[in-house]
């Protein structure tokens, strides 16, 4: 790695007066996306800010009317076996045990994971390969190269890669906020709102700025919540990022669909609600397969495949019924 | 502004730390305390290979791919490679040299002798790391991947091969000893 200054935090406000003036610093929690793109040289931060010091943001709430606070320094493995999030969530810690490994999810927060870059092989190439995300201007190696695991929706010629985090599946299909302070105080950002597409800018992933910080992640209640379910399809059974995955929260009443809601991982530069399908699946049987297909098609309409991944329209609909018919299950 | 000037490191006075300036550090490795000074950039697992010659914990990938340098922090396992030294510091670190006790090796240690849990041998520390706290997580109701329902409070009693395989599946071994392993881990969990 290439040399750098390091120093902690002992509050939030110190932090944030240092990130905004300083282009160069980086905050570092978990450490485990930050260092693997250092290591790739992929970021080059000069000083990096170890923010695990500051006060009350691992905490995990459970709500009295029903919703989720998860403090940004919460780590994914506590998350995931902590019972309020098991019972009234299982979609939640479904898609962080489906994410990484044992030891990285011990070592990873929740901040960091909504904060993970995207494992497009060229923007990660330690020979530093065309890159508009990388080195803004200098291409999209992926648009006419091996584009098999980038996006179906919403990319530009910018670039075509795909958000790589489980749990945001999750969270933007159960309508999550993410809580942020900056030099300006405290603001909540929706969490369909949270992320980018690419356009002419794709360096951004998201719409935070300098000095902000993640502070937590609110979920609301919903009766949508406890009928829930993550399903990843990747290349290996275990230890890999998703090829494709669906979060699916459904109410019923009795097996008639009263709300769906859908979100997909690996198709696009965040993730993708299909919000057409929500509209469509409004009444229909959950027994009812043809119906629910039927629904599910009307938010595929604007798909796009590349020339590597046009099987991805096909199994982000089965991925989809699959994960939808599971949340069912549990209603 | 340089953020250094205007943050603490630990709760001490303020330390500037420069480019090439080493950073001193304590970390109580295996039950001993153990000072030095570090690069912002070394990482755990060279610290613990270089300045302090616990070779055990293996270097591999050094992308936390591999998992074959898992220590101990605080009782958790984690991959040493992808942490920095000065980020542990005043943490409890164990490595595999800190497992046996008296001379006698850890119930892991021993079940994968008795079960041939390994080839090359390069992987070994790591995965029986990795084993170790990884029986701890189950014992403690965390479920997994392999969890077929995780609304349910998990028992040891449900670590089966398909648990354990999942439970261990950060861990690579080159010479595809899983099976042994496997079988090492899942005796261990059954004795513990």
């Amino acid at each position: 790695m290439h040399p750098f200054l390091l120093a902690s935090a002992n509050d939030a406000a110190t932090a944030i007066a240092a990130h905004a003036a300083d282009p160069d610093l980086a905050y570092i929690a978990g450490g485990t996306d930050l260092i693997g793109l250092m290591k790739d040289r992929a970021a080059l931060p000069k000083r990096l800010l170890d923010i695990n010091t500051l006060p009350d943001m691992a905490r995990i709430e459970a709500l009295p009317d029903g919703g989720l606070r998860i403090g940004a320094l919460a780590r994914m493995s506590d998350v995931a076996a902590h019972p309020d999030v098991r019972r009234r969530f299982p979609v939640i810690a479904e898609a962080l045990l489906f994410a990484a490994s044992g030891q990285l999810r011990n070592m990873a927060s929740m901040g960091g994971n909504i904060m993970q870059r995207t494992r497009c092989a060229y923007f990660r190439d330690e020979d530093d390969l065309p890159c508009n995300k990388r080195r803004p201007g200098s291409g999209c190696s992926a648009l006419h190269g091996l584009n098999r695991n980038h996006a179906i929706f919403g990319w530009s010629e910018a670039c075509v890669a795909t958000n790589p985090s489980d749990v945001a599946v999750a969270l933007a299909a159960l309508d999550a906020t993410v809580a942020v302070r900056g030099l300006a105080g405290e603001r909540t950002i929706p969490f369909t709102g949270f992320y980018r597409l690419p356009g002419e800018t794709p360096e951004r992933d998201n719409v935070l700025g300098r000095g902000d910080l993640i502070v937590s992640i609110e979920v609301p209640a919903g009766a949508e919540g406890r009928a829930s379910h993550y399903l990843k399809i990747r290349d290996r059974q275990s230890y890999e990022f998703a090829v494709v995955s669906a979060a699916a929260a459904v109410a019923v009443d009795g097996r008639r669909i009263r709300s769906a809601r859908l979100a997909l991982g690996g198709v696009a530069h965040k993730p993708w609600r299909l919000t057409a399908a929500e509209v469509a699946l409004r009444s229909a049987s959950l027994g009812d397969i043809e119906a629910l297909k039927s629904a599910l098609a009307t938010s595929f309409t604007d798909a796009r495949p590349l020339a590597h991944n046009a099987f991805k329209v096909e199994l982000a609909q089965r991925v989809a019924l699959r994960a939808l018919q599971a949340a069912g299950a549990r209603a | 502004m340089n953020p250094a000037a205007t943050v603490t490191r630990g709760t001490g006075e303020n330390t500037v730390v420069g480019d090439d300036a080493r950073v001193p550090i304590g970390l109580t490795v295996n039950g001993r305390v153990r000072t030095m000074t570090v690069e912002p950039r070394t990482t755990l697992l060279d610290a613990l290979r270089d300045e302090l010659g616990l070779t055990g914990t293996k270097k591999a990938c050094d992308r936390g791919e591999c998992g074959a340098c898992t220590v101990h922090v605080d009782g958790r396992r984690l991959l040493s490679c992808m942490t920095l030294a000065a980020m542990q510091d005043g943490k409890q670190i164990t490595t595999i040299e800190g497992l046996e006790r008296d001379g006698n090796l850890h119930a892991i240690q021993a079940a994968f002798i008795e079960h041939d849990g390994f080839q090359c041998g390069f992987c070994t520390p790591g995965q029986i790391m990795s084993a170790v706290a990884m029986i701890e997580e189950a014992k403690a109701d965390w479920p997994s991947a392999a969890t077929t329902d995780v609304e349910r409070p998990f028992t040891i009693a449900e670590l089966s091969a398909a648990e354990i395989r999942e439970r261990m599946s950060g861990n690579l071994c080159r010479c595809a000893c899983y099976p042994n392993i496997v079988d090492a881990v899942a005796e261990a969990a059954a004795r513990s």
